[in-house]
This record gives structure tokens, C-alpha cells and sequence, in this order.
């Protein structure tokens, strides 16, 4: 006797954000890159559509990194010492999707670059640089206030993928994106209501949730992947019941975590297994982008998902 | 599916006459349904329905047992499909195929180095659950192999072979260990199912689809072979992702008995990480045993790292004993280190303290498992929290100082904590990788 499958059919689905404007359409990209689009749960091709797969976004500071480990210094040789050499070697021999620029160099203590030099820095990267770009602040609140503004600027039209807005912090972030066309990062501390909650003041602003990507802030590999994992779960059984809130697509900072943790740091292969099966097992969860640090764990989540979407 | 109250409620005498200490049988049945009253309440209750009542009540996912000694372990039993409902049960057993064409040597080398495969993180041990002898070469070599395994090894053996006759041979050389049998299909299924009856050994049936699968369980059953574990077949991760959902969707939600059993997923990759990342993806989507075949200890401690994150209980994360720990050699001049009882703060702490070799003490505060930051937004690590627990952990009387090392999270507090526990407050670093750094200096 045939067995009678349990299909689920869900009302709704997660939003397309594309990121990367080309020359037609106001920009300067080679192309552009769409994430979202699923109406089902994750792999569940089956059940519904997966127009896109995950994308690989490889972090790139704007200054030499400082407390990379050797096992990153060496996958890049000497070109991680500058921005530009190495965001082209990441998209000529490692097949980036995306870059995600850190704006690390703007940091109180990692040379405090202001916001003009900022700016001229995000210019001269997208004249060298053709594919899309995520900006990201250096995680000093103040200091990105003043300097995300004056980089959504130098990128008007680019549309780009700006962030991070949190929650006591996103109405400047917010306002430059609205002017020049990007869309934005809404980080929530692992907590499925806050997440909600700044989706809903973001786009209260006017900024559309089709705009908006959710950073659910992830722990690595052994260090609170779980709960990243279960929120991103809960978020995904409520964007498809058809909570629009929270049908925006998510972005996940693999490299910056997994890199971090003791075990990565012992050994260069166990580091480079540690970011492959957080970035794995985050895409098991929703994860639409992933933001990665080695080019061999890159490779493999690549692998993985050119497996996964073979013929869908 | 489960029965209603109204479907209980047929099967009852429908006298409504009080014995069971309720008005009428249809609220006796409302109380079966909620599972508030045991059957054996109702004294009239026909021996047919109580067999309908008990089956119902039966695991929707059989529980089996692979193993007799003490690395043996539980698998199937889970109720939920997705963790945050309630949480997964039994942690996928991470097992190692073995090709009997290996020399001897070889063969005891991979036991050996599959015997230390075993890990401590955050206080708890991390190990690998089994060990499947698989057949290339004839059926001497097989019982040859399997004679090596049971020499060599303590953990639980499967033994994988297409040879009815050769897997009996092998299964009555290792009985008393009672290995998992691989497996019963269509063209074997009588003789592989005498066999499991015979020894009393769990089985693995093997289709190419649920479907398949699902005839052959039935047949299974029916002969009286009970443990079963499923397999689908070697298959394109997503394919097999699927079958891995469908199967755990019917058993929870259809009751489907026929896939109410754990399943098996054999990776089958050379390639270390790509064999982890499937591996990794059988583990968060529903595998009962997971068969790889590379021994790094890299690979399998990220792979069980991931099996302790995704079957760690979301309502109860790890915790340890909320008290003082000391670290090395203490004297009553050594600093001491407060963070909370979440033990992967404790543990990423301790790490660091013993890394540095400064004999210091941890003093844990109870925050019912949450980590330094959620545990200060829910005030289970603010000023009143630590000072208590500086009072109740004995600090005072074990050290001749009044220091405290707080983690710089939690710089805020400083002012609150000095006033209320009269400790000076020495703001330590955010992350506690700098903590050998910081402690150093401290001297
Ligand atoms: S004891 Fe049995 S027959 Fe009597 S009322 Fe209760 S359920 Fe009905």
C-alpha cells in the first residue's frame, strides 16, 4: 500500500531582497544577487519553491585585519594586506557572491578613520570592486552613526545591503538607507520578538520589510549555535504561517564567530570544519547569506550547496 | 493519528456506572484522551479495547537499544519535529564502517584510534556510540574481521554483509554483544527475520523508498521482529533530507506505525568535510544513527559537537553547581573570577584561567543557566545576585582579599556591587580570551 506522504502547504513566504543595482538600473555592479523567494520550509523542495539558493558573502576589512588567525593569514597570503587585492582575489578565485566590507578601520581603537575618508574608501572600492556589497560598521555604536550614513551616501544607487540597525539604534541607519536606495540589517540579540519588533519600527520609518534582512546573531559551532538554530526555526514557522514581520530573509556572520572559539583556533583544519558546519547547519535553519571568513570552508559550504539545489 | 476522547469513548461499556469514580463513560474517555487516568480505572473494559487503548499509548517512535555494556545506547523514542517544541531525546549514534578487506593490522589500528574518539566539552564526555564491520571480501574474511571487532572493541557492532548465510555466522560469533544486523530487504527478508527472532537482535530493513520500507516493517512485525531501524538508501543529500522528515512527520503526526521506528543514514563521502557537513545534516534533520568512515579527531569532535548543540534541551540548558571552583594551587591570595553557571560560560572561563596558570578561584552565581548577558538583563546577575552568592559560597572565608573580577560585559554594575557586597570590583575582559592577558598583569 502506498504510503499517503504529510505535505504541508504553508500561506506565506519569505520576501526577495536583491542586493547589487547594474548600470541599467542606477549602479555600477556585474551583477546582482537575489536572496529569499522560499515558500517552504528549508530544503523542503518539495513543498514549495527555493528561487534562491544561499549566498557566500567572504568579509573583507577596510584595513589589514589585526587579530586574524594564522590559518586565515595564510589562506590569503599577502593579500589580505590590502582591501582591494583582497576582496578580487575572494571574487576571482574564490567565487564570491557577495563581499561584505567591515568598515573596521573607522574603530576608536583600530585607527578611528572619520567618516569622510569612510566614504572616499566605499568609492574607490566600488570602482574597483563589481560585485554586490554588504557595508558593515565596526561595531561601535557612535562612531557608525556617523559613519554608515556617509558610506550609504558614497554608495547611492548601488543598492547595497547596509547594517547593522538594533533596536536602540536604527534611526539613522535607517533614514540614509531609505535616501539612497539600499536595504538594511536588523540585528536582535537571539530573541524572536525583538527581531519582530525592529522589523516593525524599521519599516514604520518607510523603509519596506522587502528591504530589511534579519541578523539573528548567531553563536558558533559548540557555542550557542542552537539557539540561533531554533530562533531561525521558529522565525521560518511564522514567516510561512504568514507573519509578514518576519518573512525577511536572514543573514548569518559565520566567520566572525566561528573563528573565535578555541577549537578553531588549535587546529587549521578543525578551524576550517568548525565555520563549514556552522554555516551548514545554519542553512538547515533558514540562513539566506552567509558571511565567511576561510576560502576552504567557503568551498565546502559551496559544495554543499550546489548538492542540495542540483536540479531544483 | 491519536484517538479522541469520542473514539475512546466507543469503546467503553457505555453503562455509565461509576466505578471509575467518574458520571458517565464519555467522561471517563475524556480523561483517557488526556492521558490523566490510567485505563485500568474502568473495571468493565473489554480486553479488545484495552489492547486498541494500550497500543495507542505506545512510543510514536519505537525506542530501540543497540549494545549491552555500558556504551550501549537508546535511539528512536523522540516526539517532536522541531526542537523548540519540546526538545530531541537521543543523540544520533555516531558510528564508523570498517571493510573487512583491511589487513588485520589495519583493522586494529581504526578500532584503536575509534576507541579514543572521545571528547570532554563543557563538562560533558562526548563519544562515539558503534562500530559496522562491513563485507567485501569472502565470508571467512567476514568472520575473521568479526573476530578482530569483538577483541578490539567495546562499543556496540553492526555487521553489514549481502550474504544471509555469512551474516548468521557472524551474528552467532558475536551474540552476546548483540549486534545490529544490516539488513533485511525484499529477496531476504524471511531468513534475516528468523535470524533477529532467534538471537533477539535489533534489525536494519533497507528500501529504496518509504514505501518499500514501510511494506517490509509490516511484514516484520507480523513474524514478531520488533527493533527495527529504517533505511532509505544512499541517496542526494536533499532526497534524503526528505525521507528523513517524511519518515519522523508520519510516525508523530499520522502514527503511522509501519515508520514509527529510528532511522540510518550512511555517509558516503571520501572527502572529510564534505562527509562532516552530511553527517552534520543527518544529525539536525532527524537520524537515529549516523555510519561515516574518516577517523580525524577533528571530524568527529565537530560532528559531535553539532549532536550536543542540537540535542541539548532548549528549556534547560547546560548548567554546573553554582559554588567556588578552585583553579591550580589557590592560596587565599589568589584573585577571584565571578561568572554565572551557564556551563558554557564556566567552561570557556576555566579553559582560560587553567591556559594562563594563575591559580585563581571561579565563583559560579546561580543565573539558572543563562549566560553572563541574558542572565544580567534578567537580574539573575546583578549586584544583589553576586553578593549573595559571595556570602553563601563561603569567598569571604576562603580568601584574605576583598577583589572581584567581574566580566566586562557587566562593567555596569562596578558602582551597585562595590556598595552592596563591599568587594572592590576589578572589571576583567568582555571576552574571555583575554583573560590570561589580563590575569598575568593582575599580579
Ligand atoms: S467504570 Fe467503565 S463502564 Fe463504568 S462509568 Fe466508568 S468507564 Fe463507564
Amino acid at each position: 500500500m502506498e504510503t499517503q506522504l504529510v505535505l504541508e502547504k504553508w500561506p506565506g513566504s519569505i520576501s526577495v531582497v536583491t542586493i547589487g543595482a547594474k548600470t541599467a538600473e542606477g549602479g555600477s555592479r556585474s551583477q546582482t544577487v537575489q536572496i529569499g523567494g522560499q515558500t517552504a520550509l528549508p530544503l523542503m523542495f518539495k513543498e514549495g519553491v527555493m528561487p534562491n539558493r544561499p549566498k557566500i558573502a567572504f568579509e573583507i576589512w577596510d584595513i589589514a585585519p589585526v587579530d586574524f588567525e594564522q590559518e586565515l593569514m595564510t589562506a590569503y597570503g599577502r593579500a589580505i594586506n590590502d582591501p582591494f587585492t583582497w576582496a578580487q582575489v575572494c571574487v576571482d578565485e574564490f567565487k564570491a557572491d557577495l563581499i561584505c566590507l567591515k568598515m573596521q578601520g573607522t574603530h576608536p581603537d583600530f585607527g578611528d578613520r572619520s567618516p569622510q575618508e569612510a566614504a572616499k574608501f566605499v568609492s574607490k572600492f566600488l570602482n574597483q570592486i563589481k560585485v554586490p556589497l554588504i557595508i558593515t560598521g565596526s561595531g561601535d555604536n557612535a562612531k557608525d552613526n556617523l559613519v554608515l550614513p556617509a558610506c550609504s551616501e558614497a554608495a547611492k544607487g548601488e543598492r547595497c545591503l547596509i547594517g547593522s540597525a538594533v533596536q536602540d539604534n536604527y534611526k539613522t541607519l535607517v533614514a540614509s538607507v531609505l535616501a539612497d536606495g539600499h536595504s538594511i540589517i536588523a540585528e536582535s540579540p537571539i530573541d524572536i520578538n525583538i527581531a519582530k519588533q525592529l522589523n516593525i519600527l524599521i519599516s514604520d520609518m518607510g523603509l519596506s520589510l522587502e528591504r530589511i534582512v534579519i541578523d539573528p546573531t548567531i553563536g558558533a559551532l559548540g557555542y550557542g549555535l542552537e539557539y540561533a538554530y531554533s530562533i531561525m526555526e521558529r522565525a521560518r514557522l511564522a514567516a510561512l504561517s504568514g507573519d509578514k514581520t518576519l518573512a525577511c530573509p536572514f543573514i548569518c556572520f559565520v566567520g566572525q564567530e566561528a573563528w573565535r572559539v578555541k577549537e578553531a583556533k588549535a587546529d587549521g583544519r578543525q578551524g576550517i570544519a568548525w565555520e563549514t558546519l556552522t554555516a551548514t547547519s545554519l542553512i538547515q535553519s533558514g540562513a539566506d547569506i552567509l558571511v565567511m571568513r576561510h576560502p576552504k570552508a567557503a568551498e565546502n559550504v559551496l559544495w554543499y550547496t550546489d548538492g542540495l539545489f542540483r536540479g531544483q | 493519528m491519536a484517538l479522541s476522547g469520542l473514539d475512546i469513548y466507543k469503546l467503553l461499556p457505555k453503562t455509565n456506572c461509576r466505578q471509575c469514580g467518574l458520571a458517565t463513560c464519555l467522561a471517563f474517555a475524556m480523561q483517557l484522551a488526556k492521558k490523566a487516568l490510567p485505563i485500568e480505572k474502568c473495571p468493565f473494559v473489554s480486553a479488545e479495547a484495552k489492547d486498541i487503548l494500550e497500543a495507542q499509548a505506545l512510543p510514536p517512535i519505537k525506542p530501540v537499544i543497540l549494545g549491552t555494556n555500558e556504551f550501549r545506547f537508546e535511539l528512536g523514542n523522540e516526539t517532536v519535529m522541531f526542537r523548540h517544541e519540546e526538545k530531541f531525546r537521543n543523540p544520533t549514534g555516531v558510528g564508523f564502517i570498517i571493510d573487512d578487506s583491511l589487513t588485520d593490522d589495519e583493522i586494529i589500528l581504526r578500532l584503536e584510534k575509534i576507541n579514543q574518539l572521545k571528547f570532554e566539552r563543557v563538562g560533558q564526555l562526548l563519544a562515539v556510540n558503534l562500530v559496522a564491520l562491513k563485507q567485501n571480501a569472502d565470508g571467512a574474511r567476514f568472520l575473521q574481521a568479526a573476530a578482530i571487532l569483538l577483541k578490539h572493541t567495546a562499543l556496540p557492532l553492526m555487521l553489514i554483509s549481502n550474504d544471509p548465510a555469512v551474516l548468521k555466522q557472524a551474528a552467532y560469533l558475536l551474540k552476546d554483544r548483540k549486534p545490529l544486523l544490516y539488513s533485511a530487504n525484499r529477496q531476504n527478508l524471511k531468513s534475516l527475520g528468523e535470524l533477529a527472532k532467534e538471537l533477539d537482535l535489533p534489525l536494519v530493513v533497507s528500501g529504496q523508498n518509504i514505501d518499500q520500507v514501510s511494506q517490509l516493517t509490516q511484514e516484520l512485525n507480523a513474524c514478531g521482529v520488533k527493533d527495527l531501524i529504517l533505511d532509505t538508501g544512499i541517496k542526494p543529500l536533499a532526497d534524503k533530507i526528505w525521507d528523513l522528515t517524511q519518515i519522523r512527520r508520519q510516525a508523530l503526526k499520522k502514527l503511522n506505525r509501519s515508520l514509527g521506528y529510528p532511522v540510518l543514514a550512511i555517509v558516503d563521502q571520501a572527502d572529510p568535510y564534505q562527509e562532516a557537513m552530511e553527517a552534520a545534516a543527518y544529525i539536525s534533520k532527524y537520524a537515529g544513527i549516523v555510519l561515516i568512515k574518516g577517523l580525524e579527531a577533528w571530524e568527529a569532535l565537530s560532528i559531535l559537537t553539532l549532536r550536543q548543540n542540537i540535542y541539548t534541551d532548549p528549556q534547560k540548558p547546560l548548567q554546573i553547581d553554582p559554588k567556588l571552583y578552585a583553579i591550580g594551587t589557590v592560596n587565599p591570595s589568589s584573585p577571584v573570577l565571578v561568572t554565572t553557571n551557564f556551563s558554557l560560560s564556566y567552561y570557556t572561563v576555566l579553559g582560560e584561567v587553567e591556559s594562563s596558570k594563575v591559580p585563581a578561584y571561579i565563583l559560579s552565581v546561580d543565573t539558572q543557566g543563562m549566560s553572563v548577558l541574558t542572565a544580567w538583563a534578567a537580574e539573575k546577575f546583578n549586584a544583589e545576585a553576586i553578593t549573595k552568592a559571595l556570602t553563601v559560597s563561603g569567598v569571604k572565608e576562603t580568601v584574605g582579599h576583598k577583589n572581584l573580577v567581574i566580566p566586562g560585559y557587566v562593567a555596569m554594575i562596578s558602582g551597585d556591587l562595590e556598595d552592596q557586597s563591599g568587594f572592590k570590583i576589578v572589571v576583567g575582559p568582555k571576552e574571555a580570551a583575554g583573560l590570561p592577558a589580563f590575569l598575568k598583569n593582575l599580579h
